[in-house]
């Protein structure tokens, strides 16, 4: 069994969690709740097994590297920071349904790396720049950041479809949305959420600037995917102002929610394809 | 701070501060959809003559260093020192606060509150209550108020500062990079192999920076993998001071040399048409190198009879992976043999001897910078991971507890609150409640 083969169940395994938590969510069948949730831990585990035994045979070929270091391998790691997250959320909010929402997410990416064409699923060996111990502390907390943000904008959609059934008043407790949780948790989770990405975006930019000064004697230059990070820093910053100092909540945090994740995945994504830079061994 | 001025207020509003962020955060789009650092004619090409003209108007080109958006970050700097100022004394009121003297009647109305009955007396009851709290971690004052005994205890206090701290540390890092701007420099050089310089060349000005020592290059190596990708950049450097040498370092990509507070990375290289050879006669010792450009032949000055050149090359890409070198000395015909770039082969000739190195010639293309903020950078971004921690993750909680007398018996009434994560506190309190009730 070689990594590519696990990753490659777990794809499908992501795609099964979704179909249980939709199922779940359409068929109010909260029996499937708990099976659902052990399944996604099952996934989760394949897939960082599928990573760890990547890690491993990178050094087997002789490269040596953590599989963090092309379009590939980042995009897998997103989906399995993502399923992380979601985890972590269910266990300390216990509250299941967010699966629904969040774990499309994590299968999306993994699809993604699975099946476009133009992304190199090799090992390749480090290139020079990316030969240092930074490396691993800045892609994971940018990620750890990104995957928090990512559930915070799937709690953000959730949250806005609950509140328009709501306020058309056709929903009770027994209809599709009464299966969510209340409006003030989703929101409270939605808050949490992105405060803690914003913990990690800023250690994540603040790695990245050291591991910058350390390699070309510049901490920051202004390049696109430093600015476009740092363009997400100020859109998070301006949410959790309003939210702190002038009482926003609800509907509109569950858009800022969603408007920064857009952002986010332009930072990671969009800036590789559509602007040049320093970051350009993210692009493969 | 006087309240009424309609300026001060101005920048001491979160509105202003919501407002910059916001216009800093469009307009840094800017900056990463239009090339920076371009000539007037590249955006004459790309756009058209008149938006090149507005772009320079507007100093588009260099967008980040411009005076305007150097203005937004400067706006946001007085935002936050006049916000702070503003907001900090009422903040520390509250840290240093004498909580033994609150209202008595507000106690009983906090949020989290519970009271039972006692049938132990006071003294008994406070230190009971006070050792139960020390147990958990909290030291606890007391003094009478009145016919009854008040007793507090609080946590994280300073926590309540978090904010600030976030927000001094955006300070402390323009503070840096103003430092590493004004008393800094960047530069680079490109530096030919067993050549020294004593100055490099500033960024975006060319002006020749004198560096008070030299710096010499020795060797210049690329190592590549199976797959012919480079694997590793690396440059041998001495540096020298009086003609001696001082410090000696390989440097490679993410890991420079730094000699008085001047750092120089690896950061580009070039390969010449020339190659250096060392020479080693075995039996005498004589060691010798020579420089010669692609198929010239080259005598030695101390092997005299000696004449070597290089014939033929391989290359990869840019570079050289063998030479091909004809070599004679006084007796019998030329030897002609390959040398794979970097490497030595030992030449068997007539007399005695050879050990032949060759390599092609390269030069090391030397990022240099000093930036003594940088520190000053570094001891912001703590700040900022550590405020934003505290911020967010801890709170101040406090808990009174009021020993009242009643009718021979003493009522316990004990109240709390926290600024932040109510939620977890309420936990807590409903814990330490039942602690402080059982016997």
């Amino acid at each position: 069994m070689d990594s590519s083969q696990l990753l490659g169940i777990t794809t499908f395994t992501y795609f099964f969690s979704t179909i249980l938590y939709a199922i779940i969510f359409i068929f109010k069948a909260k029996k499937l709740g708990t099976p659902a949730t052990v399944f996604t831990i099952i996934a989760f585990l394949v897939q960082t097994a599928g990573l760890l035994l990547r890690w491993q045979e990178s050094y087997t070929i002789g490269y040596g590297h953590a599989p963090l270091t092309n379009m590939y391998e980042s995009v897998i790691f997103f989906a399995w920071t993502i399923i992380f997250m979601y985890l972590l959320i269910e266990w300390k909010f216990k509250t299941k349904i967010i699966g629904a929402f969040a774990v499309p997410f994590a299968f999306l990416a993994m699809a993604y790396a699975s099946f476009a064409t133009g992304i190199n699923k090799e090992i390749s060996p480090l290139v020079p720049a990316l030969q240092s111990n930074w490396l691993l502390a800045h892609v994971v907390t940018c990620f750890i950041g990104y995957a928090a943000f990512a559930v915070a904008a799937a709690l953000g959609i959730m949250y806005l479809i609950k509140n328009t059934s709501e306020s058309r008043q056709t929903t009770n407790d027994e209809s599709l949305l009464g299966t969510l949780p209340p409006l003030k948790v989703i929101d409270d989770i939605i808050h949490k959420t992105m405060v803690f990405g914003f913990l990690w975006l800023t250690v994540g930019i603040i790695t990245g600037a050291i591991w910058a000064n350390s390699a070309w004697g510049t901490y920051w230059s202004w390049d696109p995917k430093e600015t476009w990070s740092l363009i997400t820093w100020f859109v998070y910053a301006i949410t959790l102002h309003a939210r702190y100092t002038r009482g926003w909540g609800g509907t509109r945090i569950a858009w800022l929610a969603i408007f920064g994740f857009m952002s986010v995945i332009f930072t990671y994504y969009g800036v590789n394809f559509l602007l040049s830079g320093l970051h350009s061994y993210g692009s493969n | 701070m006087n309240k009424t001025n309609p300026v001060v207020s101005l920048f001491a509003s979160v509105k202003l501060a919501l407002f910059t962020l916001c216009l800093l955060a469009v307009t840094s789009i800017i900056g990463t959809v239009i090339p920076q650092k371009e000539s007037f004619e590249f955006y004459a090409q790309n756009y058209s003559e008149s938006t090149a003209r507005i772009f320079q108007v507007l100093s588009i080109p260099d967008m980040y260093n411009s005076w305007w958006f150097l203005g937004l970050l400067s706006l946001l700097s007085l935002n936050l020192i006049v916000c702070s100022i503003d907001r900090f004394p009422g903040v520390w009121k509250q840290i240093k606060k004498d909580n033994l003297a609150i209202d008595l009647k507000r106690i009983g109305k906090m949020r989290l509150s519970q009271q039972w009955n006692s049938d132990k007396s006071e003294s008994e009851l406070s230190t009971e209550i006070s050792n139960k709290l020390s147990s958990n971690g909290w030291t606890t004052d007391q003094r009478k108020r009145d016919d009854s005994l008040l007793l507090f205890a609080q946590k994280g206090a300073m926590t309540r500062t978090g904010v600030y701290i976030v927000h001094a540390s955006i300070l402390i890092i323009f503070i840096g990079a103003i430092v590493g701007e004004i008393t800094g420099f960047k530069g680079s050089v490109m530096l030919p192999e067993t050549q020294s310089t004593s100055s490099i060349y500033e960024f975006g000005t060319s002006r020749a920076i004198d560096l008070g020592f030299e710096v010499r290059c020795n060797r210049f190596d690329i190592e590549f993998y199976d797959t012919g990708m480079p694997k590793a950049y690396r440059s041998s450097l001495t540096v020298l001071e009086n003609n001696k040498v001082v410090l000696e370092k390989d440097i490679v990509v993410n890991d420079p040399l730094t000699y008085k507070g001047i750092t120089f990375y690896q950061s580009s290289y070039q390969g010449y048409q020339d190659f250096i050879l060392n020479i080693t006669d075995k039996k005498t010792g004589v060691a010798e190198m020579i420089n010669l450009p692609f198929q010239q032949r080259g005598t030695l000055t101390q092997h005299k009879d000696v004449v070597i050149g290089v014939i033929n090359a391989e290359t990869m890409g840019q570079s050289v992976s063998r030479l091909k070198v004809w070599f004679k000395d006084a007796e019998g015909p030329a030897s002609v043999f390959w040398i794979p770039s970097g490497e030595e082969v030992t030449v068997q000739r007539a007399d005695t001897e050879y050990i032949v190195a060759g390599k092609q010639m390269y030069a090391t293309g030397l990022q240099v910078a000093k930036d003594p903020g940088v520190w000053i950078v570094y001891l912001g971004c703590g700040m900022m991971i550590l405020g934003l921690f505290v911020a967010f993750f801890m709170s101040h909680r406090r808990i009174w507890i009021l020993l009242k007398p009643e009718d021979g018996t003493n009522t316990v009434l004990i109240a709390g609150s926290a600024n932040k994560n109510k939620l977890g506190f309420d936990k807590t309190f409903e814990n330490l409640a039942d602690n402080i009730k059982s016997n």
